[in-house]
C-alpha cells in the first residue's frame, strides 16, 4: 500500500479539502462535479465531455479492474483531474493492462486519492458545480482557493473547439457490444449508410454503434461549415455530445440550422443542445448537472422508463421549445428535458448517453431510430 | 398504470419455521408486503406457521393464520376468507412453492383465485432446473452443461460427458439441499444417491463444475410494463462453488468493468424475459471465468430472497415493498423512493459505501457434521456490515459476527494449525489472516483460496497498518489513528497492538478528535437530500446524523441469527420500537443483522446499521445521548455488553445491571436462591477433573456438565457415570479454556416448566406458563411446548407462581423475566433465570393476544403494570402448542441425538381447542405430519412400560400394525395387544430397529430412552427417522398427546382459526 504525497483541492467558495495525489504532480483548474457510476471510470476519464472539469467518483472503491486500451472512449484522457476515496494500485481484470496510478501519471493527469468524497459531493449538491483547482505537493489551502477563483466560469465557455479532431477521418469498426467469444468482430456491410458525424468530442462507443448498424461514419471538426458537409452528399447527420456550454457553440448551431429539413438529424448530449437551439430553443446551467449511470428517464410516447448514462450540466428549457418540437423524453428525478423529436425536420436527440460506455444498454434502440430514419429515404 | 381495485383481498404466504436457507429475511419482506397492501387499503389475511415472526403480529393484517403450510389447511383458510389474491412471492421457496401447489390442486381456479407477482409457468422455469436449462439455451443465454438424471445409473451415463468434478443438484430442494461437489467415482454415487432421495420428483442435475469461477448475483426488479432496474449487484469473495449463503459476499461488485458489468445486467433482464415474471423481485446468478471472462448464467429465483434481503438494506431500496406495490398493479415509475421523497423508484440505487456480509456458523453445535461449505448452505445467519471502504466493512462485519473476534486479524487462535485454503471451511478467512500475517505472498493466497486478487490485497491492506501500529507503538501518532479506524480496525486490536486497555485507546482518540461519524444510506450516493436517517458509522469529515433534541431511548439489537438467538429476539425489538415510539419517544435501533424487520429504515425513527460492540455503541451514545438504552430485548448479546455500558456511564433502562450480573453469575445467583429459600438443583464450579469427581461425590449422578460464559447451550452435556465426567470436562475446558466448569445436578425424569413473566420493579405478572413436551435435559429451545400446561398441578402452579414473584421482586426486574422449572414429585426445582426476553416471548404473545414485549418496553420506560391494566396473567382460550424444526438434513453426519444443548433452528405453533388437534397441528407445520393410519415402532424404558400398554392399545383400535423391541413388546403382547418383535441396534444387523425404519413401513416411532446406551440407540433411530422423514416421539406425554392427535384426526378435520377471531 504506497503512501502518496498530500495534496490540496480548494472551491471557490473557499473551502478547502484534502487528499493524496496517485497522478501526476503539479496544479489544475476546472468546475467540480461528481459522477455517481460504480464502473466506468476509465470511460470517464477518456470522455471529451469532461474537458475542463475535475470529476469526484461517489464509488468508493476506483482503480480495482484496471485500465485497458479497448476501454478508452477517445485517444486521451479528457477529464482535468479525477477525485476518489480510495484509488486501488492493486490490479484485479483479465483485460486490464495497466494500473490507473500508472496510467494517469503516464497522461500527466493530476488525481486525488483519500478524499471525503461524500462530504465532497454533498458540498456541490447543496453550493452547485462550481470551480476548483488542485494543488499537490501541497496543503495550502488559501493559496489552492486564489487558484479555484481564477479559473474559467463554465457559464458561456466554448470548449467544443477544444476537444474536436482537427481533420476529418472515417469510421468503419463496429462494436456489438462486448462478447468474449468473438471479441467485438466488425462486420463488413455492402452499401452502408453515409453519416456524417460532428465531432463535439465525440465518444468511440457512438461511431461503434453506428457502424455496427451499418453505417459508414465520416467524422468532421467541431467548426466543419454544413456546406462542406452537404457537399459530402451524407445521409444523415450525427451531432456528438461534448464539452461546455453549448450556446457558446455558435457555428455548430448555425451549421445544424442548414441541416434541418434536408437530412436526418441525430444529436446526443451537446448536439442535443445544439439541435434544441438550432430550433430556436433555450438552455440553462443545471446546478450541479446530471453525471451517472442511474437515471430514470421516461419515453413520452409509450411511458416506459429507460435507466440511462447521464453526464450533462446545461439543458434544453422544455417552454422555450417551439411548435413541431416535442420533448420526448423526461428525466424522473427531476422532470429536467432529456430528448426532443422534431418528426417534420426527421430530427431527434437525447440529452443522456444511448451510447452508454460507461452505462446501461437500455436506450440503444435511439441508433436503430436514425438508421431507419436514413433508410426511409433510399 | 394505477392498482387493481378488482382485489379487496389479498392472502399472503409467509415461510413457515426458520430452517438453513430460509430464515427471518423472509419475515422482513413479509411484514414490508402486509403493511404496503394494507396502506394501499387492500384487507391482508397472512397465513404462516412460524409463531416468532413480526408478521404474524396480530396488528399487521386484517386476519392472522398461525396455521400449517399445507394446501389443505390453506384451502381450509381459502374457504374461510375468499381471497381475491395470493401473494406467494415474499414468503421464500416454501410460499412459492405452495403457490403452485394450490393452483395445481385447482384451488385457485375453484375460488377464482388470482397469483400475483408470480405465474405458476414462470415458477416452474425457475425452480425446475431442467425447464430453466432448456428455455436458457432456447433464448441463446450461456448455461453450464449438463443433464438431468432420475436414477443413479442415468447418473452414471451422463457423468461420462460431464467429467470430474461435477457438481450434483437436487430438484425443488431449499438451500441447496441434497447436492455437493464429485471428484470421483465414488463420492459422485454417494450424493447422486443421496439427491435422489432428497428431491422430491426424484430429479438431481449434474452439471460441469465451476468451482474456483466468481460469483455474482444481481438483485433486479421488474414491473407489468417491462421497465427493468438493478437493485444491486453482489460479489461474492468465495468462489463459485460456495453456496452463496455460505460465502463472504460484497457490494457492489468490485472487480468488474462496466463492459462486463453492462453484459451481466443485459443477461439478467433477457433471463427475466425468458422466464416470463411478471412483475416484482428477481435475483440472478452469474459465474465469471477470471482468466477468460466467460460468463454463465447459474440460476434465478423469481422472488425476494435473502440475498434481496441483503441488497435492500445495502441499498435503501425496499425490494419487497416495491414488488408488493408492483404485484398490485404499480409500475415503478409511480411508486416514490422513501428516503428521497423526490424521485421515484424506477431508478437504480448507487451507493458510495462498501457493503459486507460474512454468514455465521453453528458447526460447533453439531459434532460429526461435515463442516466444509460446498453447494448445500449450512450457515444459520449473517451478519453485514457497511463502510465507506471494503477493509472497513470487512473490519466491522468480522466483530458484527459476535463470536469473540475483534477484527480480520484476530481471527485465528494462537498455535492453530492452518490447513490448506483450497477447501472452504467456516474458518477459511481466519486461516487467510493467518497465513498473511506469517507473510504468505497475497496472489499466492489467491490462488489459493479462489478469492479474487483485489480482495486479499485489500486484507493485506489491513494488516500492514496494524502492523505500523505495533511499530509505533503507544501512544499511537495521529495520522496512522486516522488511517488504523478509517480501515475499521477496533480500539481493542489497537490496544492488543500497543499493549492498552481498549478504554484507553478510546479515550486517546477521543482526545485527539479521532471519533465516528455517521453517513446517510440513501440510494443515491448524495445526489439527493436523504431524509431517512439510516446511518453506519465511518471516520470522516462530515457527519449526518443529525441528533434531534427529542426524548429518545436506544434499543440494542441482536445482531446475526445463530442457534438460540434469532428472530424471537427481533420480535421483541421490533414490539418494543413501536411500543416506544407509541409514549412519544424517538426510538434508535442498532443492529447488524441484514434479513430482520429491525433493520428496516421503516421500523424505529432512526436506524444505526452497526456491530453490536462496546465500541460500536458507546460511539453512538456518544453522538445520539439517549435518555436510556434497552438491552434485554436482543437476547444474550446486548446482555453481555450491559457491565461495559454501564461502566461507561450509560443509562440502561429496566432491570438494573447489577441485577443482571447476579442473575447470569452462578455463585451470587446460587446465594440468592438460597436466601430465598427456593430449591435448586445442587450444584458446584470445578476447575479440574479432581474438583469435578469431589462436587459429583456429593451430587450423584446424573450431571449437568457445562463451560461458564458461553451462550446457548453450548458444550453443555449429562453425565451418567465418570467416563462421560471426564470427556464433558476436557470438551469445556477447550471450549472456555481458563473457565471453570458448572456442574448441576441433574434432575431426571421431571417436566419442565418455561415461565415469562413481566415485572415493573414492584409487582410481577406471569405472562404465561409452558409445559415442555419433551422430556428433561433437552434444552428448552429444543423442546416442544403446550400453553397452558395440561398437565402440571395447581400445587405446582402456585409454587411456581410464588418463586416467580419473589425472584422477580429480588432481582428488581423491569420488564421480562424468562425462569426454568424441574418439576419433580413434590419438589419444584429453579433450574435458570434470565433476567431478559426470552425465545418463547412471541409465542406467549400470540398464544395469549397479550403483547408482552410491548408491555416490558413500556414498563421499562416507566410505567406500571397497574398503569397498563396488566394486572393478572391473561386467559388461554384453548391450547396452543410450539414445536421445533432441526437441520440435521442440512447438516450430513451430524449427531441427531437432542440434549442439553440448543439445536434446533426454528418453531411453529399449533392451536385448536383441543390439546390433541394443536399438537396434530404443530406436527403438520414442522413437516413431520401424524399418520392417521400404517405402523408404530414402540421402544419404551421399564418405568414407561404401563403407560406404553395403554398407549399400544389406543394404537392397535385405531388401526395402527405395532412393532416393539422385546421388552416393550413382551409387555403388549402380555396386555394381548399384537405386536411383532424388532431386535435392537446391536442384536441383529440384518434386522433391527433402525432397518426397519430404512425400509419404510414405519409411520410413527415412540421410543422413551433411559440411561446412556438407550440415548445411543435413540440417536440412531432419529438420524434414520430424519432421513426417512418419520416422526419420532421421545416422551410418553407426547406419545399420548400424537395418540389423541391421531384419533382426532380421524374423527374429525383440523379447523383454522385467525388470532383475530380466537381474541374476539
Amino acid at each position: 500500500m504506497p503512501t502518496y504525497p498530500m495534496a490540496v483541492l480548494a472551491l471557490e467558495d473557499g473551502s478547502v479539502w484534502l487528499g493524496r495525489s496517485f497522478g501526476a504532480e503539479g496544479s489544475v483548474q476546472g468546475e467540480i462535479v461528481f459522477n455517481t457510476s460504480l464502473s466506468g471510470y476509465q470511460e470517464i476519464l477518456t470522455d471529451p465531455s469532461y474537458h475542463g472539469q475535475l470529476v469526484t467518483m461517489t464509488m468508493p472503491h476506483i482503480g480495482n479492474y484496471g485500465v485497458t486500451p479497448e476501454d478508452d472512449e477517445s485517444d486521451r484522457v479528457w477529464a482535468t483531474a479525477l477525485l476518489v476515496r480510495q484509488v486501488s494500485p492493486v490490479v484485479s481484470n483479465w483485460r486490464a493492462r495497466q494500473s490507473l496510478p500508472d496510467y494517469l501519471r503516464e497522461r500527466g493527469v493530476i488525481a486525488l486519492t483519500d478524499v471525503d468524497t461524500r462530504a465532497l459531493v454533498r458540498h456541490i449538491r447543496d453550493n452547485g458545480a462550481m470551480r476548483a483547482a488542485i494543488v499537490t505537493g501541497s496543503t495550502d489551502g488559501e493559496a489552492a482557493v486564489a487558484l479555484a477563483k481564477s479559473g474559467r466560469d463554465m457559464n458561456g465557455l466554448d470548449l467544443a473547439r477544444e476537444v474536436s479532431c482537427e481533420a476529418p477521418y472515417e469510421w468503419t469498426e463496429g462494436f456489438d457490444w462486448w462478447r468474449p467469444e468473438d471479441g467485438g468482430a466488425t462486420a463488413a456491410v455492402d452499401n452502408p449508410y453515409r453519416v456524417v458525424a460532428y465531432d463535439f468530442g465525440i465518444k468511440r462507443n457512438i461511431l461503434r454503434l453506428l457502424a455496427s448498424r451499418g453505417c459508414h461514419i465520416t467524422v468532421v471538426p467541431a467548426t466543419t461549415a454544413a456546406e462542406e458537409v452537404l457537399a459530402m452528399e451524407p445521409e444523415g447527420i450525427f451531432l456528438s455530445n461534448g464539452p461546455g456550454d453549448p450556446a457558446a457553440a455558435t457555428y455548430a448551431i448555425e451549421a445544424t440550422r442548414q441541416f434541418l429539413g434536408k437530412k436526418p438529424v441525430f444529436g446526443i448530449c451537446l448536439g442535443h443542445q445544439i439541435l434544441g437551439l438550432a430550433l430556436g430553443g433555450e438552455t440553462y446551467k443545471l446546478k450541479f448537472g446530471h453525471r451517472g449511470g442511474n437515471q430514470p428517464v421516461q419515453l413520452q410516447d409509450s411511458g416506459h422508463v429507460h435507466i440511462s448514462s447521464h453526464n450533462h450540466g446545461f439543458a434544453l428549457d422544455p417552454t422555450s421549445l417551439p411548435q413541431g418540437v416535442a420533448v420526448s423524453h423526461v428525466n424522473l428525478n427531476d422532470q429536467c428535458c432529456e430528448g426532443l423529436d422534431a418528426p417534420g425536420y426527421e430530427a431527434f436527440s437525447v440529452q443522456y448517453h444511448p451510447e452508454s460506455a460507461p452505462g446501461p444498454h437500455d436506450s440503444d434502440a435511439l441508433f436503430d431510430k436514425f438508421v431507419d430514419l436514413m433508410a426511409a429515404r433510399r | 398504470m394505477p392498482k387493481d381495485n378488482s382485489i379487496k383481498t389479498i392472502l399472503i404466504l409467509g415461510s413457515g419455521p426458520i430452517v438453513i436457507g430460509q430464515a427471518c429475511e423472509f419475515d422482513y419482506s413479509g411484514v414490508q408486503a402486509c403493511k404496503a397492501l394494507r396502506a394501499e387499503g387492500y384487507r391482508v389475511v397472512l397465513v404462516n406457521s412460524n409463531p416468532a415472526t413480526i408478521m404474524t403480529d396480530p396488528s399487521l393484517a386484517d386476519a392472522t393464520y398461525i396455521e400449517p403450510l399445507t394446501v389443505e389447511s390453506l384451502t381450509g383458510i381459502i374457504e374461510q376468507e375468499r381471497p381475491d389474491a395470493i401473494l406467494p412471492t415474499v414468503g421464500g421457496q416454501t410460499g412459492l412453492n405452495l403457490g403452485v401447489a394450490l393452483a395445481e390442486a385447482g384451488v385457485l381456479e375453484k375460488y377464482g383465485i388470482e397469483l400475483l407477482g408470480a405465474r405458476p409457468a414462470s415458477i416452474r422455469i425457475a425452480e425446475d432446473r431442467s425447464r430453466f436449462k432448456e428455455a436458457m439455451i432456447a433464448a441463446d443465454i450461456p448455461v453450464p452443461p449438463s443433464q438431468f438424471v432420475h436414477s443413479l445409473t442415468e447418473a452414471k451415463a451422463a457423468i461420462g460427458e460431464i467429467g470430474y468434478p461435477a457438481l450434483i443438484r437436487a430438484s425443488f430442494t431449499l438451500g441447496g439441499t441434497g447436492g455437493g461437489i464429485a471428484n470421483n467415482e465414488a463420492e459422485f454415487e454417494a450424493i447422486v444417491a443421496h439427491g435422489l432421495r432428497e428431491s422430491p420428483v426424484t430429479e438431481v442435475l449434474i452439471e460441469r463444475s465451476l468451482l474456483g469461477w466468481k460469483e455474482y448475483e444481481l438483485e433486479v426488479m421488474q414491473d407489468n410494463v417491462g421497465n427493468f432496474v438493478v437493485v444491486c449487484s453482489i460479489e461474492n469473495v468465495d468462489p463459485m462453488g460456495v453456496h452463496t449463503g455460505d460465502s463472504i459476499t460484497v457490494a457492489p461488485a468490485q472487480t468488474l468493468t462496466d463492459r462486463e458489468y453492462q453484459h451481466l445486467r443485459d443477461l439478467a433482464k433477457k433471463v427475466m424475459q425468458v422466464v416470463g415474471v411478471s412483475t416484482g423481485g428477481s435475483n440472478v446468478q452469474f459465474a465469471v471465468n477470471a482468466t477468460s471472462g466467460e460468463v454463465l448464467v447459474i440460476e434465478m429465483n423469481p422472488r425476494v430472497s435473502r440475498s434481496s434481503a441483503l441488497a435492500s438494506k445495502a441499498t435503501g431500496f425496499p425490494i419487497a415493498k416495491i414488488a408488493s406495490l408492483l404485484a398490485v398493479g404499480y409500475r415503478l415509475d409511480e411508486i416514490a423512493n422513501d428516503i428521497t421523497r423526490e424521485t421515484p423508484a424506477s431508478f437504480e440505487p448507487s451507493i458510495d459505501y462498501c457493503v459486507v456480509k460474512i454468514p455465521r456458523w453453528n458447526f460447533e453445535k453439531f459434532a460429526g457434521a461435515d463442516a466444509t461449505l460446498g453447494p448445500q448452505m449450512k450457515s444459520v445467519g449473517e451478519v453485514m456490515a457497511i463502510g465507506r471502504t471494503f477493509p472497513e466493512a470487512l473490519n466491522k462485519a468480522v466483530r458484527g459476527l459476535d463470536i469473540g473476534l475483534v477484527g480480520f486479524s484476530r481471527m485465528l487462535g494462537a498455535g492453530e494449525e492452518i490447513p490448506t485454503l483450497e477447501v472452504a471451511t467456516a474458518e477459511r478467512l481466519a486461516h487467510v489472516a493467518a497465513v498473511l500475517a506469517r507473510g504468505d505472498e497475497p496472489d499466492e493466497v489467491a490462488r489459493e483460496t479462489g478469492y479474487d486478487r483485489w480482495f486479499v490485497h485489500q486484507l493485506a491492506d489491513i494488516l500492514a497498518v496494524e502492523a505500523e501500529i505495533e511499530a509505533a507503538g503507544f501512544p499511537v501518532p495521529e495520522p496512522l489513528m486516522w488511517t488504523a479506524k478509517r480501515m475499521g480496525i477496533a480500539d481493542e486490536v489497537i490496544g492488543q497492538l500497543v499493549g492498552q486497555e481498549e478504554m484507553a485507546i478510546r479515550a486517546y482518540r477521543k482526545e485527539l478528535g479521532v471519533v465516528a461519524n455517521y453517513y446517510r444510506v440513501d440510494t443515491c450516493a448524495a445526489e439527493f437530500v436523504a431524509h431517512t436517517p439510516y446511518l453506519y458509522g465511518t471516520y470522516e469529515r462530515d457527519c449526518e446524523a443529525e441528533p434531534t433534541d427529542r426524548r429518545k431511548v436506544m434499543i440494542l439489537g441482536g445482531g446475526p441469527n445463530r442457534i438460540g438467538q434469532g428472530i424471537e429476539f427481533d420480535y421483541c425489538c421490533v414490539q418494543a420500537c413501536w411500543a416506544l415510539r407509541d409514549m412519544g419517544f424517538e426510538t434508535i435501533m442498532v443492529n447488524c443483522n441484514p434479513e430482520t424487520v429491525s433493520t428496516d429504515y421503516d421500523t424505529a425513527d432512526r436506524l444505526y446499521f452497526e456491530p453490536l460492540t462496546l465500541e460500536d455503541v458507546l460511539n453512538i451514545v456518544d453522538k445520539e445521548k439517549p435518555e436510556g438504552v434497552i438491552v434485554q430485548f436482543g437476547g444474550q448479546t446486548p446482555i453481555n455488553l450491559t457491565a461495559g455500558l454501564a461502566a461507561a456511564g450509560v443509562p440502561i433502562w429496566g432491570t438494573p445491571p447489577i441485577s443482571i450480573d447476579l442473575a447470569e453469575d452462578r455463585g451470587q445467583f446460587g446465594v440468592l436462591l438460597q436466601d430465598l429459600g427456593i430449591d435448586h438443583p445442587a450444584w458446584g464450579l470445578a476447575n479440574s477433573l479432581e474438583e469435578a469427581v469431589a462436587i459429583v461425590a456429593e451430587i450423584g449422578y446424573p450431571v449437568l456438565v457445562r463451560p461458564s460464559f458461553v451462550l446457548g447451550g453450548r458444550a453443555m452435556a449429562i453425565a451418567y457415570d465418570e467416563t462421560d465426567l471426564r470427556q464433558f470436562i476436557a470438551e469445556a475446558t477447550q471450549v472456555s479454556p481458563g473457565n471453570p466448569v458448572l456442574i448441576d445436578q441433574f434432575v431426571e425424569n421431571a417436566y419442565e416448566v418455561d415461565i415469562d413473566a413481566l415485572s415493573d420493579g414492584e409487582s410481577v405478572v406471569i405472562a404465561g406458563v409452558m409445559q415442555h413436551i419433551e422430556e428433561a435435559g433437552i434444552h428448552s429451545g429444543d423442546s416442544a411446548c403446550v400453553l397452558p400446561p395440561y398437565r402440571v398441578s395447581y400445587f405446582h402452579l402456585s409454587i411456581m407462581r410464588d418463586y416467580t414473584e419473589r425472584i422477580g421482586k429480588a432481582l428488581g426486574v423491569k420488564g421480562l423475566m424468562n425462569i426454568q422449572f424441574a418439576l419433580r414429585d413434590d419438589v419444584v426445582y429453579v433450574i435458570e433465570v434470565n433476567p431478559r426476553a426470552s425465545r418463547t416471548v412471541p409465542f406467549v404473545s400470540k398464544a395469549t393476544g397479550l403483547p408482552v414485549a410491548r408491555v416490558a418496553a413500556q414498563l421499562q420506560a416507566g410505567a406500571t403494570l397497574a398503569e397498563l391494566g396488566v394486572e393478572r396473567t391473561p386467559p388461554v382460550d384453548g391450547f396452543f402448542v410450539k414445536e421445533v424444526v432441526f437441520p440435521f438434513n442440512k447438516l450430513p453426519g451430524a449427531d441427531t441425538r437432542l440434549g442439553p444443548e440448543m439445536r434446533s433452528t426454528g418453531e411453529v405453533m399449533g392451536h385448536a381447542s383441543r390439546f390433541g388437534h394443536a399438537f396434530a397441528k404443530a406436527q403438520i407445520a414442522a413437516g413431520m405430519p401424524l399418520p392417521t393410519s400404517g405402523a408404530v415402532l414402540m421402544t419404551v424404558n421399564d418405568f414407561d412400560k404401563s403407560t406404553a400398554i395403554r398407549l399400544g392399545q389406543q394404537l392397535h383400535r385405531l388401526g395402527f400394525k405395532l412393532y416393539g423391541t422385546a421388552g416393550t413388546a413382551a409387555a403388549l403382547e402380555k396386555a394381548g395387544v399384537p405386536v411383532m418383535i424388532v431386535p435392537k441396534v446391536g442384536e441383529n444387523d440384518e434386522y433391527n430397529t433402525v432397518r426397519l425404519i430404512e425400509s419404510g413401513v414405519v409411520d410413527l416411532i415412540i421410543n422413551t430412552p433411559l440411561g446412556q446406551r438407550a440415548q445411543s440407540d435413540q440417536g440412531l433411530m432419529r438420524t434414520a427417522a430424519i432421513q426417512y422423514k418419520v416422526p419420532l416421539i421421545s416422551t410418553l406425554s407426547a406419545a399420548q398427546a400424537a395418540v389423541n392427535g391421531i384419533k382426532l384426526l380421524q374423527e374429525k378435520t383440523l379447523r383454522a382459526r385467525s388470532l383475530q377471531a380466537h381474541y374476539g
